[in-house]
């Protein structure tokens, strides 16, 4: 980081959804369409007293759903105008429908997502089913693993969504509660600079340029529709390189490095972890302790996963002494083999023609707790399963049986 | 809200106003004698007098599916289709855009614009029920115009809420058991008038003055303006294609439909017919209720006249109250 810009950054105990409403105050987007649910909606709130206090220039449109709330931000990115918006669980599989049309108009929209479980039972607490259910809608998915990496991967996520090769919409995932509402030491920049970072929008096919009018939205018949698709996988590839450059533009002018995977004593691992999430965090602690008795574990923790990194995570898979994968997942794919990000795994090793003994870990579902010591029995299973013994390919962590 | 005098707003002569460039082009898919496209063309023209730049969100539907087929468009305005469901909300997107660019000096034009959102019954009466309703109680500066042909008939003739009682549609059919959809029509104007909005119309494109003294009014109306306009449909409605004009007007003759406004709180039949034709006039030149003509069905369409004669007698009632001295 510049010397100047280190005198103005500030330290402060924020949590999740204060940093991301932070985040959003600095961007100071055109229009945001929200409504509140469980647990973003303290999100929502803190953005609301920013427009009340008139902290922000945005027009703030406090809509009747999450389907109108997604419905506005694409009728306001198509009217060249930046538009963000936020929301949680069942609130995004309410907007389903409309996230595709976001992407498939190839129009930046950025959007929190308060990682929740869906319904039902009902419930209001943290997973991840919510944005691995809506994985396919073509949107650019980022997770965070705290409340800074909230803060700056939804400042990153404007200038991803608003390049000029990938017009994607990209939403950043934290965990509900974990992150959401656990009050965190975050290092907030100065408005000026996140101001300078994002820029200004660039505003394409305009629906207000009226001399220019232009048509959003029409009908494709059998001929063309395969083609909107496959432009929409090509900016879905570039959009991999888009992030490595923003993430280095972030690094160069503020010091902290994002890449699509972060990876932790993974170099001598034998017993590679893989997580999404605050887990990590936890995960990464379990790592010290383990090494301590002399288990070599490492840890990949995924931050893009829309587009899949599939060769960072076999790069540094391959890179290390790895006998044996553990994959966790906190979302269900039910009927099919493991949770979804086992499959992504399993898929990136086909790549490389590798076949690492895996095993799938579901846990955190609802919001269930997911210690130390639901760690060191993966690890533990992890082991056994590189030993040659047979571990079940599917296990559910912390559950009563 | 500011509200400009409308009557003091001259819409010019029809011969002038046939000279504006069509903003809808020919060659559209849309079916012969279809109302829809009447419609649009008779709001451009009353925008196009009054020098409005009209950005419109189209939800799915005939007219959506008909004027847009990639890579042809029949829109000379700036226009934008999202969903079904969702026009109302995708306006106010637009219509909150345009505010945020213009308190920083960024919009792309000093034209004046009007925001429109269009759609069929099927995306307003039902499907975009509640994305209207969440749109008029924000308050958005935009109008939203139905074009109404009582059901989806985009998909082939189902019913709707919009839907009159025994209209014959796919989804209920009339059969051995059935004499076609057993609920009356919702409506509608009067539901959107529930919100408080400033103003609401219910038009013919058959009764073309009044449509463009009230679509004017709309335009010069600051805030959110509901305007619900009859559209024949000669494929759903089993008419012939030539008379959809009269059709339109016998719904009007025989207040079936209805011409009336509630501008700001006060009700107003704009048309009163000095003798109202019977309801069975409106029903015969129709195929979708046909059934109701053959011997022993004669009730039905008297319950259909009652239905008439009970919402006419609730308009006046209101248009009485709400003009009340003092």
């Amino acid at each position: 980081m510049k010397p100047e810009l280190i005198k103005e950054v500030t330290y402060v105990p924020y949590s999740g959804n204060m940093a991301a409403a932070e985040a959003m105050r600095q961007i100071n987007p055109d229009v945001v369409a929200a409504y509140p649910i469980t647990p973003q909606t303290e999100l929502m709130q803190f953005f609301a007293d920013f427009v009340a206090n008139g902290l922000v220039d945005t027009e703030y449109i406090p809509v009747e759903s999450e389907h109108s709330a997604m419905s506005a931000c694409v009728g306001a990115a198509a009217a060249g105008s930046r538009a963000m918006t936020a929301t949680a669980g069942p609130g995004l599989a309410y907007m389903w429908e409309i996230l595709g049309v976001a992407s498939g108009m190839r129009l930046p929209i950025t959007m929190t997502v308060v990682n929740r479980a869906l319904s039902a039972p009902i419930n209001i607490h943290g997973d991840q089913s919510d944005m691995m259910g809506a994985r396919d809608q073509g949107w650019i998915m980022l997770f965070s693993e705290n409340a800074e990496e909230q803060y700056d991967n939804l400042i990153q996520a404007i200038k991803i969504a608003e390049d000029e090769r990938t017009r994607l919409p990209v939403m950043v995932g934290m965990d509900g509660f974990v992150i959401s509402h656990s009050i965190e030491r975050v290092r907030l920049l100065p408005d000026k600079a996140v101001e300078e970072f994002v820029g200004e929008p660039k505003v394409m096919y305009s629906l207000l340029d009226v001399d220019n009018p232009v048509t959003h939205g029409a009908v494709a018949m059998t001929d063309s529709y395969m083609e909107f698709k496959r432009q929409q996988r090509d900016a879905m590839e570039k959009a991999y390189k888009v992030i490595r450059e923003v993430g280095e533009a972030f690094e160069e002018a503020f010091g902290k490095k994002y890449e699509h995977i972060e990876t932790y004593k993974i170099d001598d691992a034998d017993y590679v972890l893989i997580v999404i999430g605050s887990a990590a965090g936890t995960a990464k602690f379990v790592i010290d302790k383990v090494r301590e008795r002399g288990d070599k574990v490492g840890l990949i923790k995924i931050r893009t996963y829309r587009p899949f990194p599939y060769y960072d995570i076999m790069d540094a898979i391959e890179a290390s002494n790895c006998k044996a994968v553990g994959v966790f997942d906190r979302a269900e794919t039910f009927g099919a083999v493991g949770g979804p990000l086992f499959s992504d795994i399993a898929a990136a090793m086909h790549l490389r023609g590798k076949s690492y003994p895996m095993v799938d870990f579901i846990y955190g579902l609802g919001g269930r707790d997911t210690n130390v010591n639901h760690i060191e029995e993966a690890i533990d299973k992890v082991k056994r399963l590189a030993a040659g013994e047979e571990v079940p390919l599917t296990n559910y962590l912390n559950l009563n049986e | 809200m500011a509200q400009i005098n409308a009557s003091e707003v001259k819409i010019p002569p029809l011969k002038k106003l046939t000279n504006y460039p069509e903003k809808l082009a020919p060659g559209h898919r849309l079916c012969a004698g279809c109302g829809a496209s009447i419609i649009v063309r008779q709001m451009f023209m009353v925008a196009n007098a009054l020098n409005y730049e009209l950005v419109i969100v189209n939800a799915t539907g005939c007219l959506e599916v008909c004027t847009t087929i990639y890579p042809y468009t029949a829109w000379r305005s700036p226009w934008l289709h999202n969903a079904f469901e969702n026009a109302a909300s995708t306006i106010s997107g637009v219509e909150a855009a345009y505010r945020a660019l213009k308190k920083k000096g960024k919009l792309p034009t000093d034209k004046k614009i009007k925001f429109v959102a269009l759609g069929g019954d099927g995306g307003t009466y039902d499907i975009g029920f509640q994305a209207l309703s969440g749109a008029l109680e924000r308050g958005h500066d935009f109008i939203y115009v139905c074009y109404d042909n009582e059901a989806y008939m985009n998909t082939g003739i189902q019913r709707s809420s919009a839907t009159p009682k025994y209209a014959n549609t796919t989804t209920q059919p009339v059969g051995k058991c059935s004499l076609g959809k057993p609920q009356h029509k919702k409506w509608m104007p009067e539901v959107a008038a529930a919100h408080g909005i400033p103003y609401v119309a219910q038009v013919s494109p058959s009764h073309w003055k009044d449509f463009f003294d009230k679509f004017k009014k709309a335009l010069l109306t600051e805030g959110p303006s509901y305007v619900n306009a009859f559209c024949v449909c000669p494929r759903g409605w089993r008419s012939k294609e030539e008379e959809g004009m009269t059709i339109a007007k016998l719904a009007v003759e025989t207040n079936y439909w209805p011409l009336f406004e509630i501008e700001n709180g006060k009700w107003r039949i704009t048309y009163k017919p000095k003798n109202p034709k019977p309801v069975a006039e409106f029903l015969k030149k129709q195929g979708r209720f046909k059934h109701l003509f053959k011997p022993g069905n004669e009730s039905r369409i008297e319950e259909i006249q009652k239905e008439i004669d009970k919402r006419w007698d609730w308009l006046t009632k209101m248009e009485e109250l709400t003009n009340r001295e003092g």
